[in-house]
C-alpha cells in the first residue's frame, strides 16, 4: 500500500492539531494563573507603596490612629507586633521541631513511637489555622489575657509539624558514612549528631525553617483571639494586648473609611515585602548549599 | 581525670540528649491530644443542647439560643467546590506546561515564582478580594467571590505538588510513546497521566484541605449572610471558618460552645481529607519509585 508512506508526509493531521490546541490550553492556563496573581501584587504595590512611602518613614514608625477614619500614617506598632509574635513562634517551634526531627531520623527510625509522631505531624499540618486559634484561646488567652505570646503559641503550634517535616527530610539526605566515620573515631551518638549530622544538613534546615517563618508571619486567623487590638507600641512579649500587620489588614479591609483602607494597603505592602524577603533569604541559603555540594 | 570517668560522663550526656529528642517529638502527640480533648469538652454543651439538629438545622440565631450549622457546612463545601472547579484544570495545565512544554530557561523562574506566590498571606488575597474583585467586577460579596479567591490561593499548592508528581514519570515511558509516533498530547495521555494519576488526585485533595480550612480570605468576601443555602453562586453566604472568625469575639456561653463545635466539625472534615490525600500521594510516590 503506497498510501501509508504518503500519509506520513501528509499535512498536519487532526492529531497534531489537537496536540497544538492542548498545548495552547496549557499556555492559556499559565495566563489564567498569572492574571489574578499579577493583579493582586500590582494592587498591593500600586496602592500600598504610595501609602507606605508617603512622608517616609512615618508609616513604618508612627502609632496607629485610634479613630480609624482619621487619615494619616501609622503601622509601627503592628510591625513590632508582627516581629514579636513571629519571633516568639520561631524561638518556640524551631528548636523543638529540629529536636523532634532528630529523634525521628536518628533514633526512632521505624519504631512505633516514631511512626506515631510522623503520622500525627501529618495530621497536625492539616489543622485549620482558625482551629489552632480557638485552641490557644481556650488554653492560654482565657487564663492570661491578650498578649503577643498567645499569638506566638498559636503560630508555633502551626509551624512545629512543618519544621519537623522539612528538617527530617534534610537529615535523611546526610549520607550515613559521615555518621559511621564519626563513630569509628569514638564519638558518641549525641556528639555525632551535634558535630557532624546537623552541620551537614544546616543549610537545608535553615531554609526550611525560614519558609515556615514566612508562612507564619502572614497568618491572621490564629492571632484573632489571642493578640488583641492595640494601637500603641507594646514591646512586651507577655503583657497587654498587641497587634500585627495581618490583624491590621483584616480589621481595616472591611472599613468603609478610605483612610483605614489606605492603611490596610500600606500594611499589606509591608507584610508582602517582609514575607518575600524571608523567602528570598531562604532561596539564597539553598542556592549556596547546592553550590557547596 | 580517669578515662572511665570521662566515658561515663559522655554516656550520661548521650542519654540526656536522647531523652530531650524524645520529649520534643512527643510534643506533637501532646498538642494534638490537648486540641482534641479541650475542644471536644468545650463543644459538648451545644451538642447536648441541640443534639443532631446542630448538623441538620439551618437556623442559627444566637439571641434565641438556636444553633443549626448546616448553612455554614454547606457554604464551606460549596465555596471549596467552586475553588476546585476553577483551580484544578488551571493547575494541571500549568504543571503540564512547566514539565512538558516549557524550555529549561523558563522552567526555573516559573517554579520560583509559584513558590513565591504560595507565601503571599491569605489576608492580602482577602483584602484584594473585598476591595477590588468584589467591587470592580460586579461580583459583590458572594460564594463565587470566595470561590475565586480560594482558587487563586490554592493554585500554587496544587500546581507545585502536581509538578513534583508528574516529574517522576520515567523518561523511557515518554520516549516510548514519542517513538511510536505519538504527538505531545498523546504522549501525555498515554504516559504521563496514567503514571501520575494517583499523585494528582492526592495533590487536588491537599488543595481541597487547604480550601476548606481557609478562614480569613473567606471571612472577608463571602458576605456573612446567615442561613443561606442556595446554589446561586452570586448569593451571599457563610462558611464555618468565616463564622468563627466573625462571631467568636462577641460570643459567650452557649454561643461560644457552638462556635467551638463548628471548629471541631471543620477540624474533623479537614483531617479526613488531608489523611486520605497524604495516603494517596505517598502510595503513588512509592509505586512510581518502584519500591
Amino acid at each position: 500500500m503506497t498510501t501509508v508512506a504518503s500519509d506520513l508526509h501528509a499535512k498536519p493531521s487532526w492529531r497534531s492539531a489537537r496536540s497544538a490546541i492542548m498545548t495552547g490550553l496549557m499556555v492559556a492556563a499559565v495566563g489564567a494563573v498569572a492574571l489574578p496573581l499579577v493583579a493582586v501584587l500590582w494592587a498591593v504595590i500600586e496602592r500600598g507603596a504610595s501609602v507606605a512611602f508617603a512622608s517616609f518613614p512615618d508609616f513604618f514608625t508612627s502609632e496607629i490612629p485610634v479613630i480609624s477614619r482619621r487619615a494619616g500614617p501609622g503601622m509601627g506598632p503592628a510591625i513590632v507586633g508582627t516581629f514579636l509574635v513571629t519571633g516568639g513562634a520561631t524561638l518556640l517551634s524551631v528548636p523543638l521541631g529540629i529536636l523532634g526531627a532528630i529523634y525521628l531520623n536518628e533514633y526512632g527510625g521505624t519504631r512505633k513511637l516514631a511512626r506515631a509522631v510522623r503520622f500525627m505531624a501529618t495530621v497536625m499540618t492539616g489543622v485549620p489555622s482558625i482551629v489552632m486559634g480557638l485552641f490557644i484561646y481556650i488554653m492560654w488567652t482565657m487564663r492570661f489575657g491578650y498578649s503577643a505570646f498567645g499569638g506566638a503559641l498559636a503560630l508555633a503550634a502551626l509551624m512545629l509539624p512543618v519544621v519537623i517535616g522539612s528538617t527530617e527530610q534534610m537529615l535523611r539526605l546526610v549520607p550515613s558514612h559521615l555518621r559511621e566515620a564519626s563513630y569509628a573515631l569514638g564519638a558518641t551518638k549525641s556528639r555525632t549528631i551535634i558535630a557532624i549530622v546537623l552541620p551537614a544538613a544546616a543549610p537545608g534546615i535553615v531554609s526550611g525553617c525560614l519558609l515556615a517563618v514566612a508562612r507564619a508571619a502572614g497568618e491572621t486567623a490564629p492571632l484573632l483571639f489571642a493578640v488583641g487590638a492595640a494601637t500603641a507600641y507594646n514591646p512586651s512579649l507577655f503583657d497587654e494586648a498587641n497587634t500585627s500587620l495581618s490583624l491590621q489588614i483584616f480589621g481595616n479591609a472591611t472599613s468603609s473609611f478610605a483612610a483605614a483602607q489606605d492603611r490596610a494597603w500600606g500594611a499589606a505592602f509591608t507584610l508582602v515585602l517582609l514575607t518575600f524577603l524571608v523567602t528570598f533569604i531562604a532561596r539564597v541559603v539553598t542556592a549556596r548549599f547546592s553550590r557547596m555540594r | 581525670m580517669q578515662l572511665s570517668e570521662l566515658h561515663a560522663r559522655s554516656q550520661h550526656a548521650d542519654r540526656a540528649f536522647r531523652v530531650l529528642a524524645v520529649v520534643a517529638a512527643t510534643t506533637v502527640l501532646v498538642v494534638l491530644a490537648l486540641i482534641t480533648v479541650t475542644m471536644s469538652k468545650r463543644a459538648w454543651p451545644v451538642l447536648e443542647h441541640m443534639g443532631l439538629d446542630f448538623f441538620t438545622s439551618s437556623r442559627w440565631s444566637a439571641p434565641e439560643g438556636i444553633y443549626g450549622a448546616l448553612p455554614f457546612i454547606f457554604g464551606t463545601l460549596f465555596t471549596a467546590t467552586i475553588a476546585l472547579a476553577l483551580a484544578v484544570p488551571v493547575s494541571l495545565g500549568v504543571a503540564l506546561f512547566i514539565t512538558q512544554v516549557a524550555p529549561p530557561w523558563l522552567k526555573k523562574p516559573m517554579v520560583y515564582l509559584l513558590d513565591l506566590l504560595a507565601v503571599v498571606p491569605s489576608v492580602v488575597f482577602g483584602l484584594w478580594g473585598v476591595l477590588v474583585l468584589s467591587q470592580h467586577f460586579g461580583l459583590g460579596r458572594s460564594f463565587l467571590t470566595a470561590g475565586i479567591i480560594l482558587a487563586v490561593m490554592i493554585t500554587p499548592i496544587i500546581t507545585s505538588l502536581s509538578r513534583e508528581v508528574i516529574e517522576t514519570t520515567p523518561q523511557t515511558d515518554k520516549e516510548a510513546a514519542l517513538a511510536l509516533g505519538a504527538t505531545r498530547w498523546e504522549m501525555i495521555g498515554a504516559s504521563v497521566l496514567p503514571h501520575s494519576k494517583g499523585g494528582l488526585v492526592g495533590a487536588v485533595m491537599l488543595g481541597l484541605g487547604r480550601a476548606l480550612g481557609e478562614t480569613i480570605a473567606a471571612a472577608l468576601v463571602i458576605g456573612s449572610a446567615l442561613g443561606q443555602i442556595t446554589l446561586d453562586p452570586y448569593a451571599s453566604g457563610n462558611s464555618m471558618p468565616a463564622v468563627i472568625a466573625n462571631e467568636f469575639g462577641e460570643s459567650d456561653g452557649m454561643h461560644k460552645s457552638a462556635l467551638i463545635a463548628l471548629a471541631v466539625t471543620l477540624f474533623v472534615i479537614t483531617i479526613i481529607v488531608n489523611l486520605v490525600a497524604t495516603a494517596i500521594v505517598q502510595r503513588s510516590m512509592r509505586r512510581s519509585r518502584g519500591t
